[in-house]
């Protein structure tokens, strides 16, 4: 059984018809001193100490039957009580404390009885080379070569050929089907577009309350949602290209192209919430540098240039929403943005 | 395979003349009924005694294999309650401050499995951390197999399915983590969109595909359902089972150890001891799982919020496994998109996206590379010492150093915010650290590693300093170096030795650019070499050595 076979002799032989490449083959190599002589263990010797393993292998299997029955009596006596969080914590933590206790009784019980009492002799298995004998690989090769004269694929050509052809074009229509995961339409016209349009007014995000210019005071910061947002059926869609920031600086601090001048309106200027980089919203707004700040990758756009990048990975300025004021005050869109917003795509410019 | 049908099998050889007792009746009734049926007797010979070495680094792939069974587990109850459906309704779960909140029945269901159902909260944390531990026990399960050489012939084929088992191990958690439909999944989602879209000429496309339209749309949860409960999990369970018949057919390695050689494996049979061991592991690492769970919350949803496309917090960090492909992402320089006439080319989601990719090209070729290098055409069962393959070694903490740094610029924002430095700082310096860092790990691993074969080499030739100092007759103070017993010294001089090849022509008198390139790359592998101790030098050794005996003379 145990200490059986290897000793130096036997060791590193290779077979020489296997390429050893780099590795190196010496006959000066130290003999491989062969297994060391066995250490019984204490319950080996001792049959108190064997009485004592015992007892504890089987005290660990009686705890986990204690764990088990206790998890059932937690679920049963410490409920769920709507509205009481407390409960919930309760509930999971003497549930979880039950299971685990039965699950660690039995784990560390049958652990502790293959380390302590079953029989602790190493035991050797020989390998065999992993390629099948010569003769067996033989048969083999002799399968595939009645399988070929018996159906002739080698021969008759055109057979192999259309049933290649079939086998590759079959797969082709089980692709087509999933054209329809997506609406017919062409996604291009809608990245170009969302909701807002000359007059649509600016309100608070979530709420939809209408935004009046003079409630823009000076340093302060809006997230903003266009009017009727909430009543759509597609409304996340729609909030996921819309989604804008309003925010108001002195007007000697905007640096607006000339074609942008008539945007914005008192220093009140509205961007795109949606980074150019991967489409997360850029939420953070420093008030003192009017730099705002992506808190997914970092990209930082500076909002007195326009909002252009400044540091991270994105390239393009966050898209800008003209914006004026109507009759009554509140602050409305001139148009919709000029540009797709969101993430770059390949056909973007197109 | 003949089957005696009149003595059954499992009979033990001792009590054959006694009568049988009941139970033992019934045991052998039952495994004659079976094997009747199945011939399993001749699977119990085969595997029954099959034997397993021990090493504590050889648990690594048993915890990721238990904790899939945790997950299957858990994931089976949750999807007993769990909606994967997007359509809103308001919810009204015991939950108060989301009450009357919209959402989708996805995000409602799994607030009721975590508030309205007893035991919800706790398997779904036995889930989630049960997830987390399966990856990380896959990625250390990588690491021990790569330090230790264990992918090399004949298991080269195992570590590439291994390698699938971590992506798709990927993708569960993934797709796992965006079920639920909160604020924080849906923002990784969003990312993704980001990400596929940037895609060159199909990305805007397949965004659209994936998401039935816009995104967000209506579809990506179900979609998602499909593939983590259905297809990843059967095409994970697949290459699982070929993971395990290829480490029954090729054996399990072993480290080195007195008696044991290439040719055979030393270790406890399956029955019982293995079983034992192993079957008492798994309860242990559910019991971990379960005790985690209970104590330590994880990924709370009700925190969060249902997703909306225009909130976020700041300091929004993936699950930890996700963390270097969101980390590749903040490392790209300002202003790497251009324009190809009309079209427009993310080289800030392109280069990440490739170079991720790449990487992890370069995880599943290794084997089949340094096969290359080395051109050894020998079975190799025993686990090799990591400083016995200096090289190897250095690339492995040069590929982990890279991955960490990557890693680690997920977390940039968060490292500023604690070590009160700027984000632009923290940047740059990953920026440069992951080109820089993991040179410096090569190096210095490499020097490591042979220093440590330096150090093994002295001491199985002349023994490990004893502490005793003694003062000879001639008044000369030497320190007693104790020898190895020979037990010890094989584990220190029993290793694999390589040297470079030398560049030859071939049979036609040409050096080719293949043998050239050959040539050069075992010369990057093995010009630094520390060879084993030989016989020779041991029995030199042997004469001019102090030794206990020889000291003990000389002083009498």
């Amino acid at each position: 059984m145990a200490e059986q076979g290897a000793s130096g002799s036997d060791v590193q032989k290779y077979d020489a018809s296997v390429s050893a490449g780099t590795g190196v083959v010496t006959s000066d190599r130290i003999d491989n001193p062969g297994f060391e002589p066995f250490r019984a263990r204490v319950s080996e010797l001792d049959s108190k100490k064997e009485k004592a393993n015992e007892r504890r292998v089987a005290m660990m299997f009686g705890l986990s039957m204690v764990g088990s029955v206790a998890a059932i009596v937690a679920y049963i006596i410490f409920p769920i009580v709507p509205g009481d969080p407390g409960s919930v914590r309760t509930n999971t933590f003497l549930l979880g404390l039950g299971l685990a206790l039965g699950l660690f009784g039995i784990g560390f019980g049958a652990v502790h009885w293959a380390k302590a009492l079953m029989d602790g002799h190493d035991l050797v298995e020989f390998r065999h080379g992993t390629r099948g004998s010569d003769t067996t690989r033989a048969k083999a090769v002799e399968v595939f070569h009645l399988g070929n004269k018996e159906s002739g694929i080698g021969r008759r050509t055109i057979i192999r050929n259309t049933l290649i052809g079939a086998l590759v074009l079959f797969p082709l229509p089980g692709i087509v089907v999933f054209r329809d995961l997506a609406p017919a339409a062409d996604p291009n016209d809608q990245l170009r577009h969302t909701v807002w349009k000359k007059g649509t007014r600016l309100t608070k995000d979530p709420s939809g309350v209408p935004i009046k210019a003079s409630e823009v005071t000076l340093g302060s910061v809006f997230h903003v949602i266009p009017d009727g947002l909430n009543d759509r059926q597609d409304k996340l869609e729609q909030k996921a290209k819309a989604a804008v920031l309003l925010m108001r600086l002195r007007p000697e601090d905007l640096h607006a192209s000339k074609e942008r001048e008539g945007w914005s309106y008192k220093g009140i200027v509205a961007y795109s919430k949606i980074c150019t980089h991967v489409g997360c919203p850029v939420a953070l707004y420093e008030q003192q540098t009017h730099h705002l700040l992506c808190p997914c990758h970092q990209s930082q756009f500076d909002i007195t240039h326009e909002a252009e990048v400044i540091f991270g990975p994105a390239k393009r300025p966050l898209p800008q929403l003209p914006i004026a004021i109507d009759s009554e005050g509140y602050l409305v869109a001139q148009s919709d943005f000029h540009e797709p917003v969101g993430p770059s795509f390949w056909e973007r410019e197109h | 395979m003949t089957v005696d049908t009149t003595a059954p099998a499992s009979a033990p050889a001792t009590s054959a003349d006694l009568p049988p007792s009941n139970g033992t009746r019934v045991t052998n009734w039952a495994a004659n009924y079976i094997d009747e049926r199945t011939s399993i007797s001749g699977l119990v010979k085969e595997l029954g005694r099959k034997i397993f070495p021990d090493h504590w680094s050889f648990m690594l792939g048993e915890v990721a294999l238990y904790s899939f069974v945790v997950i299957l587990l858990s994931g089976t109850f949750l999807t007993f309650f769990f909606q994967p459906s997007m359509a809103v309704v308001t919810y009204d779960g015991s939950y108060a401050p989301l009450k009357g909140i919209q959402m989708s029945a996805a995000m409602s269901s799994t607030l009721n499995i975590s508030f309205d159902i007893r035991g919800g909260l706790l398997l779904r944390q036995v889930h989630h951390w049960a997830a987390l531990l399966f990856v990380a026990s896959i990625g250390l399960h990588m690491l021990r197999i790569y330090f230790t050489g264990a992918f090399r012939k004949p298991r080269e084929i195992n570590w590439v399915i291994g390698f699938v088992l971590f992506v798709l191990a990927l993708a569960e958690g993934f797709t796992g983590y965006s079920l639920p439909d909160d604020l924080l999944s849906g923002n990784g989602l969003r990312i993704i969109d980001g990400m596929v879209k940037g895609i060159p000429v199909v990305g805007t496309w397949i965004s659209y595909l994936l998401f039935g339209g816009n995104f967000p749309g209506e579809a990506i949860v179900g979609r998602l359902y499909s593939l983590h409960i259905l297809l990843l999990p059967a095409i994970l369970v697949a290459a699982l089972g070929a993971h395990m018949v290829l480490l029954i057919v090729n054996k399990h390695t072993q480290f080195a150890g007195p008696g044991r050689t290439e040719g055979n494996v030393v270790g406890s049979p399956i029955m019982p001891v293995f079983a034992a061991k192993a079957g008492g592991f798994f309860f242990i690492i559910f019991g971990v799982v379960m005790l985690t769970a209970s104590f330590v919350t994880i990924n709370p949803i009700w925190v969060y919020g249902p997703y909306d496309p225009s909130p976020v917090s700041a300091g929004t960090q993936p699950d930890w496994y996700i963390g270097f492909a969101d980390g590749a992402l903040r490392l790209i320089p300002h202003g790497w998109e251009f324009m190809l006439g009309p079209y427009t080319v993310s080289m800030n989601i392109l280069v990440p996206v490739v170079g991720l990719v790449v990487f992890l090209a370069v995880v599943a070729a290794y084997p089949f590379f340094e096969a290359w290098v080395t051109g050894d055409k020998r079975e190799h069962h025993i686990a090799d010492r990591p400083r016995n393959a200096p090289t190897r070694t250095a690339i492995g903490a040069a590929g982990v150093t890279f991955y960490a740094v990557l890693w680690t610029a997920a977390s940039s924002d968060l490292l500023a915010t604690h070590f009160k430095l700027t984000i632009e700082g923290v940047i740059t310096f990953l920026q440069v650290s992951v080109f820089v860092a993991p040179v410096i790990a090569y190096l210095v691993t490499k020097r490591i590693c042979i220093a440590l074969q330096k150090k093994d080499r002295e001491i199985a030739l002349h023994g490990f300093e004893s502490g005793r100092i003694v003062r000879l007759p001639g008044g000369e103070y030497v320190e007693v170096h104790e020898q190895l017993s020979d037990y010890e010294r094989w584990k220190l001089v029993s290793f694999d030795d390589h040297a470079p090849v030398m560049l030859r022509p071939n049979k036609d008198g040409k050096i080719t650019v293949p043998a050239r390139l050959r040539a050069r790359a075992s010369n990057w592998f093995f010009e630094d070499r520390i060879v084993p101790v030989s016989l020779t030098e041991i029995e030199a050794s042997h004469g001019d050595q102090l030794t206990q005996e020889q000291v003990a003379v000389e002083s009498r």
